[in-house]
């Protein structure tokens, strides 16, 4: 195979400048490569495969048969992350996650930020995201995110630029690690040539996190999951059994006397901080969905007293909503009197009458998301789209424009990808994830998501994307 | 421990079990039937009878052949109870306890199941029918070995050694029941080569003939049935499984080593005790079939106690949850 003769087209690419010219961190990676034997790199993709099988590395996608579980997919190439870009990025994140989280607090305080007119009131309270319950609500520490994924992605000039906010229950992190594993197995001669900073002490780092929201000496830790048949069930358990916590589901949790205790063999045991991966409607159905079934009954007000402590608190989706997305680098500007690290990608509010105008009359142009949906769900992407797709969509816009924002088609950087026995450009994003306890901590990598069909820009595991180890050198 | 992560991890170890006495079963009758003098039918229900599952058989294939019975024990992905079925609860059950159990575990069950499932898919024939069901006792083995190696021997090991301790128990009694029924020779047959491999048979499905024979040498019928049921030592004998699940239900409840604290433990030890005063003469007197119905109905009784005892998911009693508040 003739590495000599990639060609990264019109797009900027991670890992080469110019045709078979790669960038400095990735001349190693590149030579070993060459000095493989033909069919190698085939080889070694299909060892990785297996292992990633046997270790039983799945995801599960809603609405498919079989199960729900499907074994993630996997590139052996990995992205390769400069020192200096990472500085740049780990400082945006950390200022991104400083103004968030002051302006969750006040948006359930006193709501300066909309009383000086700097985001329109109506947009907040119209938010899916945003809680009437939390109104008032003071969380440990006072901070309401403490673990988010902020989406990143690298276009035609090189710069980074935040695509999306994740602040509520972001998941992935698993895939970082694991993939890692496999990497490891996979080209263990590389690691002891390259510098890559490691990623395996995320869960303790994750533990520290959690077990700073509780006075006590030693506090009960628990991840709280919907259960085996989520998508990120997986992910759950994983984080459970490298953190030593138990892994509980609603119905192993109960409130007595204020306090929670999960259901022991031994009877129960008081439960002190719940790092919860469900959604805010199903915490607690006294507090937000008397028609569920699921949750635990009487969870809010224990929180509400400072009984138990839950990592993220309740009522941040209001922060990842798509629509206040577009106001993010204002929050930054008014909260820190900073200007944003990371910028935004320009984006049209459907709610705004003339942005509304210039999305239905550019369809054919724009990616269109739904301010609350997650995962590639309810996104139209216009280029790609039927004429028919398109004015459906329309349609849906028109109905409920608060619901609709939308942004250039981005021309998003690839990553050389092992296809066949030969490398092809594919897209890529970045998710980044971001601790918030005593202090802000950045783990060094992410999960890159790569577009593994030809052309394709949709990354997300549920929709054709795969998943590549990160690679930030030191 | 969680409640329902206690019962996961039974329930995991119990279906492992089973799915190798169900390879156990398969096989011996495979062999038996190579061995059958020409003329003789093939005995392919009785296996169906071993496993409980008889109606349920009965009323999906009618007829009892080679081929129906082994499709219905080991890839009938309907029959809850197939080796096919059993190796997906177990994974599923695994899955739910990741966290708990050692990732070597976990590999190993999920490799166990992959493996499974893919033989089923290429299809079982002759040929490959005994590397097939070597396996999956090679991957029980290892699987229990891996357990061992690899888990804290606490209260989840415990968990799990009573599931897989109480399954085996019942598939013995299961299988000698029965065999013996079916295997007791008639006046003429007594001491023929014949007879002398069926019961040889019986002990390999158990893996114990080479066991029996350094202990009783000579194989003959009541010898076998009682090294079966009433050996405190061998690892597969009916005695010797309800002794250490005891054992491990006293670790669990913290209970001393001679009296129990809860109702599980009641029973058990009850039923651990009849097997340890219990002779041959008098198990035989009162009927062999008689004793393994009691057996079993008694061993049903304790699984439901264990169920309320650990698994149950009731409202939390306030008194105890006081008493556990620091």
């Amino acid at each position: 195979m003739k590495f000599s003769q990639y060609d990264p087209g019109q797009f900027y690419d991670e890992l080469y400048e110019g045709t078979g010219q790669p960038r400095p961190g990735s001349r190693l990676l590149l030579r070993k490569f060459a000095s493989l034997p033909e069919g190698e790199l085939r080889k070694r993709q299909q060892a990785a495969e297996r292992v990633i099988l046997n270790m039983g590395m799945t995801f599960g996608v809603y609405g498919s048969d079989d199960g729900h579980e499907q074994i993630f997919p996997f590139d052996i190439v990995p992205r390769i992350v400069e020192p200096s870009d990472w500085a740049h990025i780990e400082s945006g994140l950390r200022q991104r996650l400083r103004a968030l989280n002051l302006f969750i607090d006040d948006v359930y305080h006193e709501q300066k930020i909309l009383k000086d007119g700097v985001i329109p009131g109506e947009l907040v309270y119209s938010s899916k995201g945003f809680l009437k319950a939390c109104c008032g609500l003071k969380p440990p520490r006072g901070i309401w995110c403490h673990i988010a994924g902020i989406d990143l992605v690298r276009i035609g000039d090189g710069r980074y630029y935040v695509l999306e906010d994740n602040m509520r229950c972001p998941s992935g992190v698993a895939y970082v690690l694991e993939a890692r594993q496999v990497m490891k197995r996979t080209f263990p001669e590389l690691f002891g040539a390259y510098r890559v900073r490691p990623v395996d002490d995320y869960p303790s780092h994750l533990l520290d996190t959690l077990r700073y929201l509780s006075d006590l000496p030693d506090p009960t830790v628990v991840i709280l999951t919907p259960g085996m048949f989520n998508s990120a069930y997986y992910e759950h358990s994983l984080l459970a059994q490298k953190m030593g916590v138990e892994l509980v589901e609603a119905n192993d949790l109960a409130v007595i006397d204020g306090y929670v205790h999960m259901r022991t063999t031994k009877g129960s045991q008081r439960v002190d901080v719940i790092y919860r991966r469900i959604n805010d409607d199903y915490l607690d159905p006294l507090a937000f969905r008397p028609d569920s079934m699921l949750g635990v009954p009487g969870l809010m007000e224990a929180y509400q007293k400072g009984h138990v402590a839950l990592a993220n608190a309740p009522g941040t989706g209001v922060s990842d909503d798509k629509a206040i997305y577009a106001y993010v680098p204002k929050i930054i500007n008014y909260y820190l009197a900073e200007e944003p690290i990371l910028p935004n990608v320009p984006t049209y509010l459907c709610s705004e009458r003339q942005d509304r105008a210039y999305v239905l009359e550019h369809l054919d142009q724009l990616v269109v998301k739904a301010t609350n949906e997650a995962g590639g769900y309810g996104m139209l992407i216009g280029p790609h789209a039927s004429k028919q797709e398109r004015d459906e969509y329309a349609k849906r816009i028109e109905a409920d424009p608060r619901n609709y924002i939308a942004q250039p088609t981005l021309a998003l950087s690839r990553v050389p990808t092992l296809v066949d026995d030969h490398l092809e450009g594919r897209h890529v994003d970045l998710r980044p994830y971001v601790l918030y306890g005593r202090e802000i901590f950045v783990l060094p990598g992410g999960m890159t998501r790569v577009a593994l069909r030809k052309g394709s820009l949709v990354v997300n595991s549920s929709q054709g994307g795969g998943n590549k180890d990160t690679w930030v050198l030191s | 421990m969680l409640s329902r992560v206690a019962s996961s991890i039974f329930w995991l170890n119990r279906y492992i079990e089973r799915a190798e006495n169900y390879a156990r079963f398969i096989e011996v009758n495979l062999n038996l039937s190579l061995d059958l003098p020409r003329g003789t039918a093939e005995q392919w229900e009785p296996l169906v009878a071993t496993t409980g599952d008889h109606e349920a058989f009965i009323a999906r294939y009618g007829k009892a052949t080679k081929e129906t019975v082994i499709q219905f024990l080991a890839t009938d992905a309907a029959n809850p109870n197939s080796i096919l079925s059993c190796l997906a609860s177990a994974r599923e059950n695994a899955r739910s306890v990741r966290e708990i159990i050692s990732t070597d575990t976990w590999e190993q069950v999920n490799r166990f199941h992959l493996q499974v499932r893919d033989s089923v898919a290429r299809g079982l024939s002759t040929q490959n029918l005994h590397t097939f069901l070597t396996d999956v006792k090679a991957n029980s083995h290892l699987f229990l070995g891996i357990t061992d190696a690899t888990m804290s021997h606490g209260e989840g090991w415990h968990f799990a050694r009573l599931g897989r301790l109480l399954e085996r128990a019942d598939k013995t009694s299961r299988i000698l029941d029965v065999k013996y029924f079916m295997l007791l020779p008639t006046v003429a047959e007594v001491g023929t080569p014949f007879d002398i491999i069926q019961w040889s048979a019986l002990l390999k499905s158990a893996s114990a003939l080479e066991m029996y024979c350094k202990q009783h040498g000579r194989i003959a019928p009541n010898p076998v049935a009682e090294f079966l049921i009433l050996n405190p030592n061998f690892p597969r004998a009916i005695r010797y499984c309800l002794i250490k699940a005891e054992d491990s239900l006293h670790a669990i409840a913290g209970s001393e080593s001679d009296r129990h604290n809860n109702l599980a433990g009641k029973r058990l030890g009850r039923l651990r005790s009849d097997m340890d005063y219990i002779d041959m003469a008098e198990i035989l007197s009162g009927g062999l079939h008689e004793f393994f119905d009691s057996f079993q109905f008694k061993l049903n009784r304790t699984d439901d106690a264990i169920y309320e005892t650990f698994f149950a998911l009731r409202p939390v009693d306030r008194v105890m949850t006081k008493e556990k508040i620091q």
